[in-house]
């Protein structure tokens, strides 16, 4: 069972005829329920591209060709390259949910949390603002913010940072969606907030029926949750495959050349001293 | 080190903010820096050590406790150019867009650097010399900064602080605006360069696995306290302190194994506010 399905995706940028660059040559992918897809790379590797592609907001100028098909893969899928705008707004945060790398921006500063909740879910369900409201509480207890009926009146700058990434994650799943596309979600929080954010996705990707797009370059955020793992460069997928397989026995040059780059796989600089020894390497003894 | 002058000694440091209800934002600090060595300061994201950094340099004025230059208090900067002594403090800060001029050529931005250290009757290399030393081609000394990627321009802000022969750097987040993949270089050439020139550093980071390769020695902060502070090995190997060791183990690493890193169970744990004796300055 498929919940999204990328074919032979290309993704090109610019104005007019000449400037115009090939940010994704040619990628298949498939997205499946209760597992986590990453989709790592440096930037400019053409990531970000194909997760915008997927949402049908790539910048001005910028086309897609190929196929993405949002849900069965027997013809009853809807193809999303080459969908109209109005078309589009039924399937952006409503069947495929997004969470981006930095809440303050992604939230508005000036409408309450709850409003921010309750929106999509009425302009995609048609809710009424007394049934929306009741859903937002419960979506906030599930993303795990304490006191959720009293949040709903608060704002974002009210919140921390990892808070503010916990309500960006609700709003993304307000409308039930099939597909979440997470893109460095974590990458502007501090690490011990990391940790908490990445359980979540762990968990409701299997709680919510979820097919996860985690877009990131940090390999150790990939390693911790991603199921499968595809490493992109130069608007290429290079290599593919199981979370184990990518990371323990990396079969294309570059996947190997990004991991020993990770600070994780390096020696210290520092000489050590003499004393012991054994605490040069903190991750063998850990 | 234990013998010699530390080149910065920072004793009981008080940095606060705002107007009739003073915010602390660091709450007595101390540490010293010796020559040849980096210390890193870490910790999550509005815990002080971005505040202590700035107290560090002059652009913040200590509410109370002292920073001691080569035994000389470093006086708040002003609209006037420093003192030429003053110089050899060389700061990178975390975001090369803001630090590097828009409208002056990378290479004579270097060349300032190197104004400052002549001044001060040190000699220095051409711009040239330190575009190669920090992984850049000499050619692009012409080009603008917006004609460069995010980490050339960081590159190019570290080359203009190395220019100045500096006898104290403080870089602030330097290496968090580059790619994953070239983070871990860019933290070696600095301590490479910085060991190799007899310059302490002041490394802020909240990038721990960076930290482990380059820092001779660590301080942790939590809520504008040094939890725990150490030699960089012992604290990685036996962290004290409970925040220490949620900092650590919620480090994901990237060995394939699909384990989830520790998550505290409340964002906030209180024990992660007491002061701990023994977790500070350990050797062992």
């Amino acid at each position: 069972m498929t919940a999204l399905a990328i074919r032979d995706l290309h993704v090109e940028l610019g104005q007019g005829r000449r400037n115009r660059t090939e940010v994704v040559r040619g990628i298949s992918l498939d997205l499946v329920p209760w597992r986590i897809q990453g989709l790592a790379g440096e930037s400019g590797s053409g990531k970000s591209m194909t997760a915008m592609a997927i949402l049908g907001l790539l910048p001005a100028g910028g086309t897609a060709s190929g196929s993405i098909v949002l849900g069965a893969a027997d013809g009853s899928g809807l193809e999303l390259v080459g969908m109209a705008g109005r078309g589009y707004r039924a399937v952006r945060g409503n069947r495929i949910g997004m969470v981006f790398q930095d809440p303050s921006a992604s939230l508005h500063p000036q409408i309450t949390i709850g409003s921010q909740l309750a929106d999509g879910m009425r302009a995609h369900l048609g809710l009424s603002r007394a049934a929306a409201r009741t859903r937002a509480a419960e979506l906030l207890a599930l993303v795990r913010v304490p006191d959720p009926a009293e949040a709903l009146q608060k704002y974002p700058h009210q919140f921390s940072g990892g808070q503010r990434q916990r309500i960006a994650i609700a709003i993304a799943l307000a409308c039930e969606p099939e597909v979440l596309l997470a893109d460095e979600p974590t990458t502007a929080l501090d690490v011990t907030v990391q940790a908490g954010i990445l359980h979540l996705l762990r968990d409701l990707a299997v709680q919510r029926d979820l097919a996860v797009l985690l877009v990131t370059h940090d390999l150790g955020v990939m390693s911790a949750i991603a199921d499968d793992v595809a490493v992109m460069r130069g608007g290429l997928i290079v290599e593919s495959g199981s979370r184990q397989q990518v990371f323990q026995d990396p079969q294309h040059p570059y996947t190997r050349e990004l991991l020993d780059a990770m600070p994780d796989a390096q020696d210290s600089l520092v000489d050590a001293p003499a004393a012991d020894s054994a605490a040069d390497h903190p991750e063998e003894t850990r | 080190m234990s013998d010699q002058k530390p080149v910065l000694h920072v004793d009981s440091l008080v940095v606060e903010y705002g107007g009739r209800v003073a915010f602390r934002a660091v709450d007595g600090v101390s540490f010293d820096i010796a020559a040849g060595e980096v210390l890193a300061l870490v910790g999550e994201s509005g815990c002080g050590k971005s505040s202590t950094a700035r107290a560090v340099i002059g652009m913040e004025k200590p509410h109370a406790g002292e920073v001691l230059y080569r035994d000389r208090p470093v006086p708040p900067l002003g609209m006037r150019t420093r003192p030429a002594a003053l110089t050899a403090i060389q700061m990178v800060f975390q975001d090369p867009n803001s630090s590097l001029n828009p409208r002056i050529r990378v290479g004579q931005q270097i060349a300032e650097g190197s104004r400052a250290a002549r001044a001060r009757g040190v000699d220095t290399e051409a711009s040239s010399h330190w575009l190669t030393a920090v992984g850049l081609s000499p050619a692009l000394e012409n080009r603008y900064p917006y004609q460069l990627s995010g980490g050339q321009r960081q590159r190019v802000a570290i080359a203009r602080a190395l220019a100045a022969k500096p006898d104290l750097i403080v870089a602030d987040e330097p290496i968090s605006a580059l790619d994953a993949s070239a983070q871990a270089s860019v933290a070696a050439m600095m301590r490479e360069l910085c060991v190799a020139s007899g310059a302490a550093m002041l490394f802020i980071s909240h990038d721990l696995s960076v930290v482990r390769l380059m820092a001779d020695r660590v301080a942790v902060m939590y809520r504008g306290r040094i939890v725990e502070s150490g030699a960089t090995p012992v604290v990685w190997a036996n962290p004290v302190h409970p925040y220490t060791e949620a900092l650590l183990d919620a480090i994901p690493h990237p060995n394939g194994e699909g384990v989830l890193p520790a998550a505290p169970a409340s964002e906030a744990p209180s024990s992660w506010r007491i002061d701990i004796p023994e977790a500070l300055d350990r050797v062992r």
